[in-house]
Formats: C-alpha cells, sequence, structure tokens
C-alpha cells in the first residue's frame, strides 16, 4: 500500500475533529496539532472568502485574502490572546488583507475606514414605498443573490464593510468595532446609514406593485 | 413629541432590540402615527432579515484545494 502523504494525512483527520468547540480547536492548535487548525479553517472559510469578495470586489484579491489570513493566522496563533473569538480574529486579519488589497488597486483613490465620511445628508429618507409582505419571492435565487450582492457592493467601503460584519456575518457591534479597528459609536452610526441606504437600494426591486414612492422625509 | 429625525437616529438600535422600555414606547407612538416611518421601520427590517438569511455560498472547490494546499506546505514546513 502507498504511503500516505502528509497532507493527505492531515486532511483526512479533520473531520474527527468536527465536533469540538471552537475554544478547544484554540487550544489543540496552539499545542501544535494541525488537524484542529485545518477543523478551524474548515468551518470559517466560506464566511471570510465571503467577506473578503464583499470588500475587495475582485475574486483573485479575495482568494489571495483568504490564503493569507489563515496563514498568518497559523503562523501567528501564538500571539492570539484567546479573550476574544478565535473567529473574531481571524476576520480581524482578513479584513486588513483586503483592505490593503483594495488600497493597492484603487492607489489614486483613498480608501479609508477611518475618514469622517458622514456627510449627515444620507440619513434623509428620499424614497419611501411599502414593500411585499416577502418581496424576495418575486426573484429566483440567482437573481436575489445578484441583487443583494451588487446592492451592498454599491456602498462605500466603510459603510460596506460594518454592514456586511454586522448584518452578513453576524458579528456583535463590539465584535464589528474590533474587528475593523474602529469606535462602538462609529459602528453604530455608519450601521444606520448602509442599512437605509441598502433599504432605499433595495426599495427599487421590492416596492409593491402599483405603488408609487409616495413621500420625501 | 419625537420628529421623523429622531426616529431615523433611533432607527437601527430599535430594530436590534438595544433601547430601554421608555424610549421603545416613545418610538412605537411615533411610528403608529406616522405612515412614512411606518414603512421605513418596515422596509429596513426586511432588508436585514434578507441579508441575514442569504444562503451562505460554498466556497468553490478549486479555492478551497489552493488554500489547504498552501496551508499544508506552511505545516509541512514547520514540522520539519
Amino acid at each position: 500500500m502507498k504511503p500516505m502523504r502528509y497532507d493527505e494525512e492531515v486532511l483526512m483527520a479533520v473531520s474527527s475533529q468536527a465536533g469540538f468547540d471552537e475554544a478547544s480547536l484554540v487550544t489543540q492548535a496552539r499545542e501544535g496539532d494541525n488537524r484542529a487548525f485545518a477543523e478551524l479553517v474548515k468551518r470559517y472559510e466560506a464566511k471570510i472568502f465571503r467577506l473578503a469578495l464583499h470588500i475587495t470586489q475582485n475574486r483573485e484579491d479575495a482568494e489571495d485574502v483568504l490564503q493569507e489570513a489563515f496563514l498568518k493566522a497559523y503562523e501567528h496563533l501564538d500571539q492570539f490572546q484567546g479573550n476574544s473569538k478565535f473567529y473574531t480574529w481571524i476576520v480581524r486579519i482578513a479584513v486588513n488583507q483586503a483592505l490593503m488589497k483594495l488600497r493597492r488597486r484603487k492607489a489614486d483613490k483613498s480608501v479609508s475606514l477611518d475618514e469622517d465620511i458622514d456627510t449627515g445628508e444620507d440619513t434623509v429618507t428620499r424614497e419611501i414605498a411599502a414593500w411585499d409582505e416577502d418581496p424576495e419571492q418575486r426573484f429566483s435565487r440567482e437573481e436575489l443573490g445578484e441583487i443583494l450582492s451588487s446592492s451592498v457592493d454599491s456602498l462605500a467601503p466603510a459603510y460596506r464593510s460594518v454592514f456586511v460584519l454586522r448584518d452578513v456575518e453576524d458579528l456583535s457591534t463590539e465584535e464589528t468595532a474590533e474587528a475593523l479597528g474602529i469606535s462602538v459609536p462609529a459602528v453604530k452610526s455608519r450601521l444606520l446609514r448602509a442599512r437605509l441606504q441598502l433599504r432605499e437600494k433595495l426599495t427599487r426591486y421590492f416596492k409593491r406593485k402599483g405603488d408609487d414612492t409616495f413621500a420625501y422625509l | 413629541m419625537l420628529t421623523c429625525r429622531d426616529f431615523l437616529a433611533e432607527l437601527s438600535e430599535y430594530l436590534d432590540e438595544r433601547i430601554d422600555a421608555e424610549l421603545r414606547a416613545k418610538l412605537e407612538r411615533h411610528i403608529s402615527e406616522c405612515p412614512n416611518c411606518w414603512v421605513i421601520a418596515d422596509t429596513t427590517k426586511k432588508t436585514i432579515q434578507i441579508y441575514k438569511g442569504m444562503d451562505a455560498v460554498p466556497i468553490p472547490q478549486e479555492v478551497e484545494s489552493r488554500l489547504m494546499q498552501a496551508l499544508e506546505k506552511k505545516m509541512a514546513a514547520r514540522s520539519r
């Protein structure tokens, strides 16, 4: 029988780690158990890839971000404090990598999560129309996915990052602030603006048939 | 008496249920009397629900393979 390669052994053993909680896997990985680290990767790779795609808006960059984030996490696992979740930590690494890509690609434009982009004007809601009870049923799964992605991708990076972490990846306000290195009040105000802008973008697709936009605030 | 602008400023916290009972009662009184704000609250809530319910797209097989290869290379190098 042909001996298994090292990587095959690791991959085959990953399934035996699937029942462990995150904290146990991190402890085992820090003690040098590669199978435990590979299970952590399996657990979060799809979320990190989706996050990277949303921030970079470029598939090649997103794939680089995915690899760089997990390789960095593996290399620096001894620096992981354990007072936050591993997921929040890997998200923070991935967000940093993604923003670096974005800045590099848009070198002529400034892309920052720190700049004050709040003009106050975008809290003013312009398009108000009721939606159907389940408006998303009007579209196929593919069409809906396209509408949701293109709408979120059209937000400014500072709003997009907050919205994706809070409402797509389901991080808390505090975890989002930690992952992005911004304050809790900044997360709250950007989240509000992101949600209102998205609501307005989606109204174009989801408003109740026959209803016109009926008011301005 | 809350204005529409006051209501919008609290909307996120209201939808996330992170406000106290007194403010909640004020906001609910406002939307019961203001159809515009009721629609904005309802459609913003639906916006959040739709995104939260978005299908998790599985990672493409070839992307995962390249990630695991890169990782295994790093692991193998460390274990030498």
